[in-house]
């Protein structure tokens, strides 16, 4: 089939004759009639496929509404406690990591090859920049004992460090028991953030890939769909962020009323 | 009438035909043209002996558990052994037979046929469904080498995030794994559906067969990520100790029954859905009529979809859920029997004044309408709260569950296996021998399953190795009825490897049946159509057909 091909490259036009100037990419596979159906069908697929990872999380915001409400206040006093300059500097990171990817998107449908190159080395500098802060956030609660598990310690909650300057607890005490629930929320923040990470980890993985193809070429031809794909990927990626956000760290950020 | 009426099958004059030489089968040769195949209908066959070998072991523990439920005394095995014999009994059947049987192995084969694609839209991702598959299996297999795991096939929490030290991480893994391979199958078919149909093909000249694997196929791509989200906190519960399911630090068992169950119970409509699409195709051809009532049963499909959505929480009734919502749940349980039963009036208005032959496939579309129809009705029994309280957890359920999905399902799916086997093959297989089947699977069936509708009633609970002497008596009918069941079933695994070789030729279209697969050779070429065909016609009209037929060159290849 294939060397059949190749030695009638030249007649190849012949079959469309007189309907319309027909030029096939190589990336066309056999099985769809149409180019534009080949690339409506990839990017309707990676449509679908977002939809199943928006279940995937979906459970995990299940759980996170669910005890949110029945622990409300053991969820204020650990959302409180995370860091929220390294939170929204992530944010950023992760914005500006998106807006790359759309400009790479860009620079594929206009064809320009080292643009392209460039813009997805952009997006994976700062898709890893995010994962860099990342760690140090999760240093940090290593540190603080708020890792789920043996090593837990909710005594910070129970007996808050007091603020030197007023000589108040910098937040409100809580029973041992109210406590004891905090580990729910760090536990569903270790879920919800590491199954993001992991997202992050699998996308970069995709991005080497994706610039070692850009670079020899495949994707400033014509042929944009992979690219697309993975930029609504990536997109994604940054939309779950952008619900995390708020949902942990934002939401019951309050000024201390005492 | 005349004798031409007693069957519609129509085989080519056996002394000069033959199977095409040129077909998916032997376009290319070895192994590896197998293992590496993008053709969906290669993809299709490997999943037929798959799933078959693994309704075979599936099919082992349920003789197991039926030996042992022969006498009342636990005797057989120890006790918690029995555990792991419903346990993989009910994992295996689940995960890696009936919810891949239908849309798998005939979804396959026959969704870009029937619209007239070359092939799905995504032919290596349909071979990475099969290999993940096949993962997920040996997964199963390895862990029941390891001394299997027993938590039933539910993996209730907290037993099975506390109290045992069986296997479940691995069987958990290999459900996760599984669930990948039927969501990507889904998503492969949502896609062909919508974006590879032929010119003329319009959504309402779809076979039902496919708008029923459309409805499943949605269930399998929002339901199944969140069974595996559940799993992994299960499994990270056991790892850890994270505490979502565990009430001692907070967490709440009865989430685990929400997000397990919010997937599980819209599974056995992505079981039974594919199924009922098989049964339109059946029903139509062996009538020869349109389906009655086209667009009322399409519907039904896309209604069960969206109200098995609605009523997981059925499962959960006796758990403590709140009064309020077990009302709203009941309420929609009962709602889902409607389009159920839109489309068993549909198929018996079909039926009527039809011209109705009784060939091997129509015998199991009748045993499935008739199982079905009594599955289902059960099935509204246990909805309805007060009764559920009294049924829920003994055989009663046992009985209800089997009916759908075995006198259900698994009837479709013999149904299905043999009305495309001369499709899939090029060859018929014995017709009074696989009539026989036929009967003895239903009268094995009912045999073995009646009793436990009665046992259940009775207060036999489930899941348990011994029970009290008053109930041996329907135990032993249907331990018995197991082993007509079993002989039922492996009937056809011998006729069928019989007919490869010595079956007749069937050539294009045995049945006169109108869908595009039928219009082509058997075994079809890997690139199913020669040049894409048009579809000018509704489905099932067998007067396109006839006129069609009346001026026709057949062979191809």
């Amino acid at each position: 089939m294939d060397s059949a091909t190749a030695t009638t490259q030249g007649e190849a036009p012949v079959h469309e004759a007189g309907e319309h100037e027909h030029v096939s990419l190589p990336q066309h596979r056999h099985h769809f009639e149409t180019e534009e159906q080949q690339r409506e069908a990839g990017s309707f697929g990676m449509w679908l496929f977002l939809l199943t990872e928006i279940m995937f999380f979906g459970g995990m915001f299940f759980a996170y509404l669910l005890y949110r409400n029945w622990y409300y206040d053991a969820f204020v006093a650990a959302s409180n406690t995370l860091n929220i300059g390294m939170g929204a500097a992530n944010t950023a990171i992760l914005i500006t990591s998106g807006f790359f990817m759309a400009l790479g998107v860009w620079a594929a449908e206009v064809r320009k090859r080292n643009l392209l190159v460039w813009m997805l080395i952009f997006t994976t500098i700062f898709g890893c920049a995010f994962l860099g802060v990342k760690y140090f956030e999760y240093k940090e609660k290593f540190e603080l004992h708020h890792v789920p598990g043996a090593s837990f310690d909710v005594s910070q909650f129970i007996n808050p460090p007091v603020d030197a300057k007023t000589g108040k607890t910098t937040e409100n005490p809580l029973p041992p028991d109210v406590a004891q629930k905090t580990q729910i929320f760090f536990f569903l923040y270790f879920a919800m953030t590491g199954m993001h990470a992991l997202h992050m980890v699998i996308g970069i993985g995709l991005l080497f890939w994706l610039i070692a193809r850009a670079q020899r070429g495949d994707f400033s031809a014509g042929y944009v769909a992979p690219i697309e794909n993975f930029g609504l990927y990536w997109h994604f990626v940054d939309i779950v962020w952008i619900f995390l956000f708020p949902l942990l760290y934002l939401i019951n950020r309050h000024p201390l009323a005492h | 009438m005349s004798e031409s009426n007693d069957s519609i099958l129509r085989l080519p004059d056996q002394s000069t035909a033959r199977v095409p030489k040129k077909n998916f089968i032997t376009a290319e040769h070895g192994l590896m043209s197998w293992l590496l195949t993008g053709d969906h209908k290669r993809i299709a066959m490997l999943y037929l002996i798959s799933i078959t070998f693994f309704f075979f072991i599936g099919g082992a523990f349920a003789g197991l558990i039926r030996l042992e439920l022969l006498t009342p005394q636990p005797d057989l095995v120890a006790s918690d052994t029995y555990n792991k014999f419903f346990t993989m009994h009910g994992v295996i059947m689940v995960f890696l037979f009936l919810v891949p049987s239908v849309p798998a192995t005939l979804g396959n084969f026959l969704i870009p046929i029937m619209l007239g694609a070359r092939d799905l839209a995504f032919p290596k991702i349909n071979l990475l469904s099969w290999y993940l598959y096949i993962i997920g299996g040996t997964l199963v297999l390895s862990t029941m080498v390891l001394g299997g795991v027993d938590t039933g096939w539910t993996f209730t929490t907290p037993l099975s995030t506390h109290y045992l030290n069986t296997h479940v991480i691995s069987t958990a893994t290999a459900v996760f794994v599984a669930g990948f391979s039927s969501i990507f199958t889904g998503l492969n078919f949502i896609v062909t559906i919508h974006r590879m149909r032929c010119p003329g093909m319009t959504w309402f000249r779809m076979p039902l067969f496919v708008w029923s694997h459309y409805a499943a196929s949605i269930l399998m791509v929002l339901g199944t990520p969140v069974l595996a989200i559940a799993i992994v906190l299960v499994a990270l519960e056991r790892l850890v100790g994270i505490g979502v399911f565990d009430p001692t630090k907070g967490g709440d068992p009865l989430l685990f029954q929400h997000l397990f169950w919010f997937y599980s119970h819209p599974a056995v409509y992505i079981m039974i859905l594919p199924g009922m699409g098989v049964i339109s195709e059946v029903v139509s051809t062996f009538s020869r009529k349109r389906v009655f009532g086209y667009t009322a049963v399409a519907f039904s499909s896309v209604a069960i979809a969206l109200f098995g959505f609605f009523v997981w929480e059925h499962h959960m009734f006796i758990m403590g859920v709140s009064n309020y919502s077990a009302l709203v749940f009941s309420l929609l349980t009962m709602l889902v029997a409607v389009p159920s039963a839109i489309k068993i009036f549909n198929w018996s208005f079909t039926l009527q004044k039809g011209s109705i032959t009784f060939e091997t496939p129509m015998l199991y579309a009748f045993g499935f309408m008739g199982l079905f129809t009594i599955g289902g009705l059960t099935g509204v029994f246990l909805g309805s709260l007060g009764m559920d309280i009294q049924l829920t957890e003994t055989y009663f359920i046992v009985a209800h569950f089997h009916f759908v999905m075995v006198g259900g399902m698994l009837m479709a799916f013999l149904a299905g296996v043999h009305f495309w086997w001369p499709k899939m093959t090029g060859r018929m297989y014995p017709e009074s021998l696989s009539k026989m089947a036929a009967v003895v699977t239903f009268i094995g069936f009912n045999l073995t399953f009646l009793p436990q509708f009665i046992l259940g009633y009775l207060g036999m609970p489930r899941r348990y190795h011994a029970y009290p002497p008053e109930y041996q008596v329907l135990n032993v009918l249907s331990t018995a009825g197991a082993t007509v069941l079993g002989i039922g079933y492996l009937l056809p695994i011998i006729y069928l490897a019989w007919s490869l070789k010595y079956g007749e030729v069937a050539g294009n279209n045995p049945w006169q049946a109108t869908g595009l697969e039928w219009q082509i050779q058997s075994p079809p070429l890997t690139e199913n159509f020669t040049e894409i065909p048009i579809m000018d016609h509704e489905a099932y009209d067998y007067e396109w057909l006839e006129h069609k037929t009346a001026q026709e060159v057949t062979t191809v290849g």
